[in-house]
């Protein structure tokens, strides 16, 4: 089997407030391979998007990371200097965010921008790299890009500038892309174009994608495997079919049961009671424990895997089947 | 007693952008500079009868916000009339204006935005209630206690900032506000849509008990399909401003008629879809201060036809209580 | 009967908003070393009867052959005079106690009325909007578009002199300043959420102008009054120099400068150069303290 793309063993991220230390990130481990989609599921303070931040080395104080491995291609990205970083991050590891603005500069045009993009990783003349940045906007989908090319971000919709943002991050055809919530703030047939397109994009080019969201049923549609999180851990993980089929671990039980398309029409959904443990204050043990049903004494106890790490698993003492899938 | 208690007749609203005074004596130079109109809502006929759930469904510049503030009396329509329980709303006066008003509420978006941060959450929610007569000052201390309880939430916490609250929490407050004037239709703007899925189902599964116990009609705007369908009896689509199909829930998931509407339903990642080929439909939503002409879906329906581009579709019965503004239905 | 599903507030920390708000402050030495002067000059100027030395208003305690001692230097009844003596050999130190004490209270006094006269002028304008927002605001920018001195000038030639006459100079000069500061912030927060949801509860209108948009809006005005204090004393200064201020049987700070102006050529430099070192102290304080306020105070307001 092929090295994976991108390697987490282990990773932890703190911010160290005033007020004390907070473990956004609690040793997760995950692996994505070459062309695979990984959906990293979770609500907010799950600490989802401080582990994107943290592949990218996008951490900034008060927090950092404070233990593991991130392994990309090989390399270690834990630790490494700052120089290192830059170069790889725009060439081989991209990142996406919600907030289109986040990657767009509302006073360039988006000629001047993505040809910056590219001559920063990159020697080629001005014209080559325009040639390029136009042929990258055709790929996303974006209709008259010569006209578009010339325009700036505070003239697009939101769409469109997502859709320059991934054209941006596609550019040197990234080994992994890292996308956090890209769509949550998009319409519905907007939300769909991108997924499509983002789909067909790095199933060309073999570009390794980390989709992150709290929208299960998109990344029902879109991702090969699913790791679902909670309070700084992942309690779930494995193929998304296994997963959303026959969840083991009672949070992802939970979730799946109080969409309201699970639920008979007009009925109670099945809620999960109470609400995430903040990251500053976790409960001992299984973070989950205070709102689970099948909650005992063992709970409150060290937690690990149980099933196949890497392949299918759940953190749990009382997962939903008694053996996880073979 | 049964029947309508909101029926919106021809609503429109238009955001006009007035020429400031440099504006307009560059026209007296001669630059024909236009002030920008913006027509958010377009001719909405509906009604509402009572303790039904009808939800509001579009994307963004369908005007279902603007729409939902005009029901609520936040905002005035630029033309048309709402009528409250058969009367229309701005004839009223005194006394029964002010009833009028309070029996319509709104449950706002953002949570935290919609709590003012600096009033504790004893005096958000029992401020009202005081001032308009509801309850003395002595008895308000007990009345938003049982309200809290009401809503899910431990009543000594009446001293607390909305700061000090989590999202769910702050949902419910704003919940609690609003019952605190004893109101009979509440407009949900969005309500769960900044909630994580977790909190979502508790706070839909609240709306779902408060609609029955105290017997409350809702209007639940959304854009989210599954919230809509698992609550609402009745679901109207709007786009660019107009309502394109009004149906009961059931019939709209079955067997929708128009085609954004079924686009729109073709387009909803589902829990059940796996690897799926999204088959998204084309083009962007078209900017509101440039509307398309005709039937304003045209540019990106795959059935559009001459006609489309020139004459806006009205709104018509289908099937009973099944209305939808597309000419491929008098072609049938 | 909803079950009470959810328990606890995340608010775990128990720092409250101003505990945190202190701290933050603090992270900045200079900010706490001239919060700190302020603090010492208010201080000062609230005890002068009690602090100073003698009494610079009382003639029967002043003896002119003191005068024009320089400092440290012992008088004929063997009071040591730290700052020297004026011409008139008034005891420098208490003289500038006293001023200090007249220009803070000038300068607080115009700078709470202005506010209080700018703040209701803004909000109402924000709230209303129209025609009363559009000629509430031409008076601002007319009343901005003439230099301070300027006003001020011509506003004591038609009053006369007197301490009352300077407050109504200087509150006439700073109103603007507040009511289009809370303006600006006030428009931004009357499209919130909380703001229609007042209004959807029917609350009469004065009831959401000062209880629910005021209180929201008001925190960039902390910043400009503090700053604006101590414009108000360079303003005072300035005018009690040019001798239109204060009346000479009260000075302020600037009325002592102006006093020992004619004396700094020939050596006397102690009877000018002191206030004005005051004068320096007093408004880089509170300017410095402003700032550090300014600061702490943008991010939370991004809330």
């Amino acid at each position: 089997m092929p090295a994976p793309v991108l390697a987490v063993t282990d990773l932890s991220t703190s911010f160290f407030t005033r007020n004390g230390a907070v473990r956004a990130v609690n040793g997760v481990s995950f692996a994505v391979a070459r062309g695979e989609v990984l959906g990293l599921v979770g609500e907010s303070g799950s600490g989802k998007t401080v582990t994107g931040f943290s592949i990218l080395g996008l951490v900034d104080p008060p927090g950092r990371i404070v233990g593991g491995s991130i392994r990309f291609l090989g390399e270690e990205l834990a630790g490494a200097s700052d120089e290192r970083l830059r170069s790889l991050r725009g060439a081989s590891i991209a990142m996406i965010f919600q907030d289109p603005m986040m990657t767009l500069n509302p006073v360039l045009r988006i000629d001047t921008q993505m040809i910056e993009a590219i001559t920063a990783h990159e020697k080629v003349s001005h014209r080559a790299a325009r040639a390029r940045a136009r042929a990258a906007l055709a790929a996303v989908g974006i209709a008259s890009p010569d006209e578009r090319l010339a325009a700036y971000p505070h003239q697009f919709s939101g769409g469109m500038r997502q859709r320059v943002a991934i054209a941006i991050a596609l550019l040197h055809r990234p080994a992994l892309l890292v996308a956090d919530e890209p769509t949550t703030a998009l319409d519905v047939t907007i939300q769909s174009q991108i997924l499509a397109e983002v789909q067909d994009l790095c199933a060309e080019s073999g570009t390794a994608l980390i989709w992150i969201t709290h929208d299960l049923a998109v990344v029902a549609g879109l991702a090969d495997r699913v790791a679902v999180m909670y309070a700084g851990r992942i309690v779930e993980e494995g193929p998304v079919d296994a997963v959303l089929a026959q969840p083991l671990h009672p949070y992802t039980r939970g979730l799946i049961g109080s969409v309201p398309s699970r639920n008979a029409r007009g009925a109670p959904l099945n809620q999960i009671p109470g609400m995430a443990p903040s990251p500053a204050d976790l409960p001992p043990g299984c973070a989950f424990a205070p709102r689970c049903p099948r909650a005992d004494v063992v709970c409150a106890g060290p937690l690990g895997m149980t099933g196949h790490p890497g392949e299918r698993a759940a953190r749990c003492w009382h997962p939903y089947v008694s053996e996880a899938a073979r | 007693m049964s029947g309508p208690i909101i029926a919106l007749d021809r609503i429109s609203k238009d955001f006009v952008t007035p020429l400031d005074l440099a504006a307009r004596a560059a026209n007296l130079l001669g630059a024909r500079l236009r002030e920008s109109a913006i027509r958010a809502v377009d001719d909405v006929s509906f009604a509402v009868d009572e303790g039904e759930v009808v939800g509001l469904v579009g994307e963004s510049g369908c005007g279902k916000s603007t729409l939902g503030r005009i029901v609520a009396d936040v905002l005035a329509p630029s033309a048309g009339s709402v009528n409250f329980r058969g009367a229309p709303r701005d004839e009223l006066a005194g006394e029964a204006a002010r009833t009028a008003a309070l029996k319509v509420q709104m449950i706002f978006q953002d949570p935290m935005a919609s709590l003012n941060p600096r009033l504790r959450v004893g005096d958000i929610v029992g401020e009202a209630p005081v001032v308009h007569g509801i309850v003395t000052r002595a008895e308000r201390r007990d009345y938003v206690a049982a309200l809290l309880e009401r809503v899910g939430l431990d009543p000594r916490y009446t001293t607390r900032y909305p700061h000090q609250f989590s999202g769910g929490q702050r949902a419910r407050i704003g919940i609690a506000r609003a019952l605190a004037v004893k109101p009979d239709f509440l407009v949900c703007d969005e309500s769960v849509a900044a909630l994580d899925v977790s909190i979502q189902a508790q706070i839909l599964n609240l709306f779902m008990e408060l609609r029955h116990d105290l017997k409350l009609t809702y209007l639940f705007i959304s854009h989210d399909l599954g919230v809509v369908e698992h609550l609402s009896d009745r679901v109207v689509i709007m786009y660019l401003g107009r309502v394109v199909e009004i149906a009961p829930t059931e019939t709209l998931f079955r067997a929708a008629n128009h085609p954004y509407t079924r686009a729109l339903l073709a387009n909803v990642p589902r829990l059940e879809a796996r690897k799926q080929r999204f088959a998204p439909i084309a083009g962007e939503i078209p900017s509101p201060l440039d509307p398309p002409s005709g039937c304003q879906f045209h540019p990106r329906c795959p059935f559009a036809m001459a006609r489309c581009k020139s004459e806006a579709p009205a709104l018509r019965e289908i099937t009973p209580g099944h209305r939808s503004a597309c000419h491929l239905n008098d072609a049938a | 009967m909803a079950a009470i599903t959810e328990v606890g507030i995340t608010d775990t920390a128990a720092e409250s908003r101003l505990a945190g708000a202190w701290h933050e402050f603090a992270e900045r030495r200079t900010a706490v070393v001239a919060l700190a002067a302020v603090v010492l000059l208010i201080g000062l100027a609230l005890l002068a009867p009690l602090v100073a030395p003698q009494n610079p208003y009382d003639l029967t305690q002043l003896s002119i052959m003191d005068n024009k001692l320089p400092p440290l230097a012992r008088g004929l009844d063997g009071m040591l005079y730290l700052l020297g003596t004026d011409d008139q050999g008034r005891d420098m130190l208490s003289a500038i106690l006293y001023g200090l004490r007249l220009s803070l209270y000038v300068s607080v006094v115009a700078t709470a009325i202005a506010l209080a006269l700018g703040t209701v002028t803004g909000i109402v304008a924000a709230y209303f909007g129209g025609r009363i927002d559009a000629l509430l605001m031409r008076l601002v920018d007319i009343q901005l578009s003439f230099p301070a001195i300027l006003i001020a000038l011509i506003l004591l030639a038609i009053l006369g002199k007197g301490i009352d006459k300077v407050v109504i100079a200087l509150v006439s000069v700073q109103w603007a300043y507040y009511a289009r500061t809370i303006r600006g912030a006030a428009l931004a927060e009357r499209r919130r959420e909380y703001i229609e949801a007042a209004r959807c509860l029917a609350l009469p209108q004065w009831r959401i102008i000062f209880r629910h948009l005021l209180p929201n809006a008001f925190a960039p005005l902390i910043v400009v009054a503090t700053v604006q204090v101590a414009h108000a004393i360079a303003l005072e200064a300035t005018l009690s120099f040019l001798g239109v201020g204060v009346p000479i049987t009260e000075p302020s700070l600037g009325l002592l400068i102006a006093n020992g102006y004619g004396y700094m050529l020939s050596g006397d430099y102690w009877i000018s150069f002191y206030p004005g070192v005051a004068l320096l102290i007093a408004i880089v304080a509170i300017n410095l303290v402003g700032d550090r306020l300014r600061d702490v105070m943008n991010p939370r307001l991004k809330r």
